[in-house]
């Protein structure tokens, strides 16, 4: 198929950027839209132009890399995978689609779609662990049941692959299924419950910090997560942030 | 130089914790005055940064991703083994280590893989503490599987993304001590040289990813933790960026390259589709618990399926041959990674591929929706279940086992894996072979540590499957930690290590002339360009199967390849920018010596051992016919290759490897 792309060019962070359009020819439906891309770029390296800068890595959904806005939809048209999974069976000959970097404020451009994602590490710094040396020492591992119930659903919220999609996604640019996935990992397990209020606490004030927006529960996020996480997290980050403050 | 692989003295099963007994340690108030660079943060090198900065040392930590998180063993599906013992069917340090060597084809270190067997039950006990969310059973105990090579249940898993949820662990360690400042992280930067002073390691040079920026940092000792070469082959399982460069610039320093031709060609993934594929996506060999895999018995069922005319499921039973379980009863569907793979090379080989390429044969999971759904209708007590309803309940179960990776398939392939076997062929996904290091984990390099993949010592000639997560975090956590303290116990009064000296002058000016030759070199063809071409003489002549010949011809191709990449590589960009094409051209550069010394290595080692199969070195008949044939009285040793310049004059040191404890049998699991 032949199409007619709109990608966003940027110099670097203190550069204006712009829409350039491009064109690809004999693209297969059976190709990633990422492959589609490297069809560009070598395009334009052999025609001596700077190819178009992308964030990739594992190519398989899972690093969380990639991280394209798709025809105003963060990771593409598809439901449940990244832009690395997206094929272009999804696309029609002719179509023009539109490729945007992640937009927030939290997420400052860095060449062409590159964006910073460090506040995400930050949030993470500020207590997403469970505070355990390294010993060899540990008790057994089996030494603490958990209900299979409770170890599948820390499980499901653990599965977030720190993409950005979400706050891509939301119009007040929040954060909150990103940090509730994290917050109800260790909420839902026994070892994480030492921690818990101071966890939430310096978590939910860190995402402030960063200038991510508030949850005002449109749910766009969960719709585009490639990796399915569920508003219920932010109801459960909420739960534990209200009693973490009750206890005070 | 002589090779010392420095194994302590002493029965097998008390060398490590003897050992541990013995050897220097810093004590607590001096660590603060030892950095520690680690390259990678990846399971092997996520779990060492933390460890060592838990310990008090100041590390500074590389990764070319813009998160720790993202290293490549974020992909890994299938599980983490363990001598845990948890199913009660026999399994013991002992059997796990036994296995392991086995399953290498006897081409390991002894002493290094009973210590790994030792530590692996440490492992699961440390990631349960951190929170990573294993399988669990009703009862709430942590759940098992089997992979291939094995007769135990040693598997421990989160769904099918195990290398995930045990990278996110160490990734948390990681961030509680960048909070505490211990670990200083430098995200999107790639290590671009080593710096030796007065012959030891002390620092390295990096390139700042995003403004370009040759930055020098020192440290009294150097962890790379980098990973394997696997992208050698242009397409793998490996992440696009993964590269051998950290691990090939020490080999150019001076640190010995070990078994570079040992690759691990996966039999599960998912078959290429046209010349442009970036990748190849591997489906986890856990799937081969529940699958079974097979091509049509005869020709004209082939035929028929290629042009459309039939569909798998049209074949009866009779109509298939299941050619692992014909020809390894024993072991079945879960014999080992090489041994698979070169079962389905050897059908399609002979012409029974299913799909366009010819190169795919069939994963079927039919007979697990039966099983686990008559199960079901018994636990739910269900009396007289359709088959349709039998089919329903098993799927439900397979799903909840691998559903992502079902979706996974679904998605690439555009097949609905409930309804339709899975076409799977092998593909590039492991390299064995990597940095020689002795049983400190320390290379020939004083000062110079590699763990993890880009080292070479603990899966021999094939690696199990489970075990590269194991290896990593037993290097990360449980051995470096330790071993590293005996070196640097000498370090604590040498004080912070100067970065404005000659050493550091000249290793960042050889870094800055390197980057500016690619930008200003102009070629005409493109990086990818160069990369592919490298790739397919490394896949046809060096691949799954090699002979004297082929190797010598890739020898001389891949030299006039890498000739031709420095005459007219292109380029595009500056220097002092993020340019991603730069960052390639570094690594590919590397990739162009390190394949020509791989077949160099597979050429000298004339016998069949592993994924390493020497055509001119099979047995001709008997039981065994076909099969790899291993020569123990010529080639019972590590190839330690000293850089020389030119691939083709790399010296030959042999590590001859003894075995105390294992017998040294013919590997066979019929």
């Amino acid at each position: 198929m032949n199409l007619t792309l709109k990608i966003w060019r940027q110099k670097d962070s203190n550069t204006k950027g712009q829409m350039v359009d491009y064109k690809v020819t004999d693209i297969s439906e059976h190709m990633s839209f990422l492959e589609m891309m490297d069809v560009l770029n070598e395009q334009l390296v052999n025609s001596g132009e700077e190819p178009v800068a992308f964030d990739h890595d594992c190519r398989e959904g899972i690093c969380g890399m990639c991280s394209m806005y798709i025809n105003g939809e963060a990771h593409g048209p598809d439901r449940g995978v990244t832009t690395c999974q997206l094929h272009m069976r999804m696309f029609n000959d002719g179509d023009t689609i539109t490729i945007e970097p992640f937009r927030a404020a939290a997420f400052p451009v860095i060449k062409d779609l590159v964006v910073d994602r460090m506040s995400f590490e930050r949030i993470q710094q500020a207590g997403g662990y469970i505070s355990v040396n390294t010993s060899g020492n540990t008790q057994d591992a089996n030494s603490i049941p958990i209900s299979k119930h409770a170890a599948d659903e820390a499980m499901d919220a653990a599965t977030c692959i720190g993409c950005g999609a979400c706050v891509a996604s939301c119009k007040n640019s929040s954060a909150m299924l990103f940090v509730g996935a994290k917050v109800s990992q260790y909420a839902l397990l026994p070892q994480g419950q030492v921690e818990a209020a101071e966890r939430v606490q310096n978590m939910v004030a860190q995402m402030d910090l960063e200038g991510f927006g508030n949850c005002t529960n449109t749910g766009a996020c969960e719709v585009e997560c490639p990796k399915g996480i569920s508003l219920e997290n932010i109801a459960r980050m909420n739960r534990e942030y209200l009693s973490a403050n009750l206890k005070g | 130089m002589a090779l010392d692989s420095k194994v302590p003295k002493g029965p097998i099963k008390d060398k490590w914790t003897d050992y541990k007994n013995k050897i220097n340690l810093v004590n607590p108030a001096n660590k603060r005055h030892i950095d520690v660079i680690v390259v990678g943060t990846g399971l092997a090198g996520g779990s060492a940064a933390a460890t060592l900065a838990e310990l008090g040392y100041n590390v500074k930590a590389f990764a070319y991703q813009d998160s720790p998180r993202r290293a490549h063993s974020i992909a890994a599906q299938g599980g983490i083994n363990a001598a845990k013992n948890y199913q009660g069917d026999g399994d013991s340090t002992y059997r796990l280590f036994y296995d392991t060597v086995k399953g290498g084809d006897y081409r390991s270190r002894e002493a290094n893989v009973y210590r790994l067997a030792e530590v692996s039950a440490n492992i699961i006990d440390q990631c349960v503490a951190q929170g990573v969310p294993f399988a669990r059973d009703y009862g709430g105990l942590l759940d098992n599987r089997s992979f291939g090579g094995v007769l135990v249940s040693r598997t421990f898993y989160a769904k099918g993304q195990t290398g995930q949820q045990l990278l996110l662990g160490a990734y948390s360690a990681m961030n509680r001590q960048i909070a505490r400042g211990k670990i200083e992280m430098f995200n999107r930067h790639e290590m671009l040289d080593v710096v030796i002073v007065d012959g030891k390691a002390r620092g390295i040079i990096a390139r700042n990813l995003i403004t370009g920026e040759i930055e020098r940092h020192s440290a009294h000792a150097v962890v790379v933790g980098s990973g394997g070469y696997g992208n050698v082959y242009f397409l793998s399982t490996n992440a696009m960026g993964s590269n051998a460069t950290a691990a090939w610039k020490i080999h150019k320093k001076g640190a010995y390259f070990a078994n570079p031709c040992y690759t691990q060609i996966h039999p599960t993934c998912i078959p290429r589709s046209g010349d442009y594929q970036s990748k190849l996506t591997l489906m986890s060999e856990s799937l081969r618990n529940d699958g079974r895999i097979w091509v049509p018995k005869h020709m004209e069922d082939v035929m028929a399926i290629r042009e459309g005319r039939k569909k798998p499921t049209d074949l009866s039973e009779d109509e298939r041959d299941y050619y692992l379980e014909r020809r390894y009863p024993a072991f079945g569907n879960l014999v080992p990674r090489d041994v698979a793979s070169r079962a389905a090379k050897e059908r399609c080989d002979a012409g029974y591929g299913v799909n366009q390429t010819g190169e795919a044969v069939y994963l079927d999971f039919a007979s697990a929706f039966e099983r686990y759904g008559k199960e079901q209708a018994k636990i739910q007590n269900i009396q007289n279940p359709t088959p349709a309803k039998i089919k329903e309940l098993g799927q439900a179960i397979v799903e909840a086992k691998y559903g992502n990776l079902f979706q996974m398939y679904e998605k690439i392939i555009d097949q609905n894996p409930y309804e339709t076997p899975m076409m799977i062929y092998p593909a590039v996904h492991y390299t064995m072979g990597g940095v020689w290091v002795d049983y400190n984990l320390m290379t020939t390099i004083p000062g110079c540590y590699c763990i993890g993949e880009a080292n070479f010592s603990d899966h021999g000639a094939n690696r199990l499957g489970a075990s590269a997560l194991m290896q990593g975090l037993a290097d990360g956590y449980f051995v470096l930690p330790y071993t590293i303290g005996d070196y640097l116990a000498d370090d604590i009064r040498t004080g912070k290590i100067p970065t404005d000296t000659k050493e550091f002058d000249d290793a960042e000016k050889e870094v800055t002339e390197r980057i500016n030759f690619f930008v200003n070199n102009k070629g005409t063809k493109s990086v990818d360009y160069f990369h592919k071409k490298l790739g397919k003489v490394m896949w046809d002549k060096a691949g799954m199967s090699r002979n004297a010949q082929g190797l010598k011809e890739a020898m001389a191709e891949i030299k006039a390849i890498r000739e031709e990449f420095w005459k007219d590589v292109s380029v595009p960009g500056g220097a002092n920018e993020m340019n991603p094409e730069l960052e390639k051209a570094g690594r590919v550069a590397d990739f162009l010596e390190l394949g020509e010394l791989f077949a160099k290595d597979a050429l000298v080692r004339e016998e069949s051992c592993g994924g390493h199969f020497r055509e001119e070195s099979a047995e001709l008949d008997g039981p065994q016919k076909g099969e790899a044939k291993r020569n123990d009285e010529e080639f019972a040793f590590v190839s330690a290759w000293e850089y020389k310049g030119e691939p083709s004059e790399a010296i030959l040191h042999k590590e001859q490897l003894e075995f105390k404890d294992i017998e040294l049998k013919q590997r066979s699991y019929k």
